[in-house]
């Protein structure tokens, strides 16, 4: 018997501790809202930034899922998100073409690089564009990380290998992670692979990576953030006034001019461009 | 290897300052894993001795089923709970898709063949005659059972250990049905994934040591309670 009653105290004595211990943001439940984004949001620290400022001006709990642009989208579709915030401008097109969202507003921009091994074995270094660096990539068969997950980012690579007019699937240089950016930034360093990154995740992580920035500034690279509100009239589940709300929040003037700054301090240079109320023209798009 | 020490010191740092986010996000690990053992411990038992005192046509499929279901792959059990608690699923009503509840029913689901098929085992491991000698004793049948339970004490001790040891350690159900939501439902093992992504490799170390360490804290309890009864 004795056994069972020491058990059953230290169960008490645990569930005791861990209740009275812990805060429950749960129980006080403020509306949430289900915010879809990619991983370069999350993995470059923008998120951790911005989301307490909107959680304490608008009441609203966030609750980010950081998914790739690709799986955010197929959330939108199912009514599993209020908001999106993506990077995929042509299959968001599609989206509001298909009406599952009601708007689509710029956010901010950075830019896509083609990062490798400082030893550069397929000499890229210097390519005018990145389908002439692709095409040198391909040629001398060097090791290429794809994030083959349907993130902005690889919807992006797709594009560019289509551009060069190379089909990489299936070929032995050319190999799929299945992994967010962080991740797939670590293999392509660990492997000493080439890999597309966006330039805020790379700038983020750089420090344990012994990758060097070897593509950069092509119009091509321009990687667009947009902000989706989801169309209530498909799922009305959905908390469509809690998704304007954190849409509304991202482009105003106040959050831009974080966006701006974002990064300055740490890195030198800003990870994201606010462009909130441009036309898509004038990035050349 | 000087990331190792890296990470181990910044455990140690992170521990001695008393970082508010990991010690919040340990204390929910803590909270999560503990609710989905005791929740495994009581459906596993149950269960778990039904099936072994009970004679019925099919009995070794079932037992087959729930030893099965101790390798139990958590991302499959993360897909299908996430299928059946998203807001247009069955369960969409309750409105627990990225909460901890998610995430301690996804851990449960777990833990409970562990526990059952561990149960299982211990029962039918005590000695065939003890069941006739308790009830001609006079011993009614939940009088028995609880003899019975009582006896397999020891290797219940180890059910529990196993399953709390599948949980704690556990990502792959814990990301998909908790979503890794800062404050909210990061827990030490998502966490470590996140930090990794990130390139944070010394923050992913002392992570997963004060998650070792608190694995060993609980499992060296447990045994001390074990050992102490252990037959000699």
């Amino acid at each position: 018997m004795k056994i069972w009653k020491q058990f059953s105290l230290l169960l008490a004595a645990v569930t005791a501790c861990i209740a009275f211990g812990l805060p429950t943001p749960a129980s006080a439940a403020p509306k949430s809202v289900i915010l879809a984004t990619t991983t370069s949001t999350q993995d470059s620290g923008l998120l951790d930034v911005l989301i307490p400022i909107f959680e304490k001006e608008s009441g609203y709990f966030v609750k980010t899922i950081a998914v790739g642009s690709g799986q955010a989208m197929a959330m939108g579709k199912k009514g599993e998100a209020d908001v999106l915030l993506v990077h995929s401008p042509d299959d968001e097109k599609k989206f509001m073409a298909e009406g599952f969202g009601v708007t689509r507003r710029l956010v901010m921009h950075n830019d896509f690089i083609i990062v490798g091994p400082a030893s550069d074995p397929a000499k890229i270094r210097g390519a005018k564009t990145s389908a002439d660096a692709l095409k040198r990539i391909a040629q001398s068969g060097s090791l290429f990380l794809s994030r083959g997950d349907n993130s902005g980012t690889h919807a992006k690579e797709k594009k560019l290998w289509k551009t060069a007019g190379i089909t990489p699937d299936g070929q032995k240089w050319y190999q799929q992670t299945g992994l967010g950016m962080g991740d797939t930034l670590n293999v392509a360093a660990e492997k000493k692979g080439y890999t597309l990154a966006d330039r805020g995740t790379y700038l983020s992580i750089r420090k344990n990576l012994g990758l060097a920035i070897l593509v950069e500034g092509d119009a091509k690279l321009l990687n667009v953030y947009h902000v989706i509100e989801l169309n209530p009239a498909k799922w009305p589940k959905i908390n469509a006034a809690g998704g304007k709300a954190f849409a509304d929040f991202m482009v105003s003037r106040k959050v831009q001019e974080l966006i701006g700054k974002f990064g300055v301090e740490k890195f030198g240079s800003p990870l994201f461009f606010p462009d909130a109320g441009k036309k898509p023209e004038t990035l050349g798009l | 290897m000087e990331l190792l020490a890296e990470g181990i010191a910044k455990a140690v740092a992170l521990l001695a300052s008393l970082d508010q986010e990991v010690l919040a996000i340990t204390l929910l690990s803590l909270k999560v894993s503990v609710t989905a053992t005791i929740i495994s411990l009581v459906l596993g038992i149950l269960s778990g001795t039904l099936l072994a005192l009970a004679d019925f046509p099919g009995k070794r499929l079932m037992v087959s089923i729930v030893n099965t279901g101790m390798g139990l792959p958590p991302v499959v059990v993360g897909l299908f709970v996430t299928i059946f608690l998203w807001r247009n699923g069955p369960f969409g009503f309750l409105e627990i898709l990225y909460t901890p509840t998610a995430m301690i029913i996804a851990q449960a689901v777990i833990a409970t063949p562990i526990v059952t098929g561990i149960t299982v085992a211990s029962i039918q491991n005590l000695p065939a005659n003890l069941r006739l000698q308790i009830l001609a004793l006079g011993a009614t049948r939940l009088q028995m059972v609880r003899i019975l339970i009582k006896e397999a004490r020891l290797p219940l001790l180890a059910g529990v250990m196993a399953g709390f040891g599948g949980v704690i350690s556990e990502v792959g159900a814990s990301i998909m049905v908790g979503g890794n939501i800062k404050g909210y439902t990061r827990v030490l093992t998502t966490a470590t994934v996140m930090e990794t992504s990130r390139g944070n490799f010394d923050i992913a170390i002392a992570l997963s040591i004060i998650l070792l360490l608190l694995s060993f804290v609980i499992n060296y309890v447990l045994t001390r309670i074990q050992q102490r009864e252990r037959p000699r």
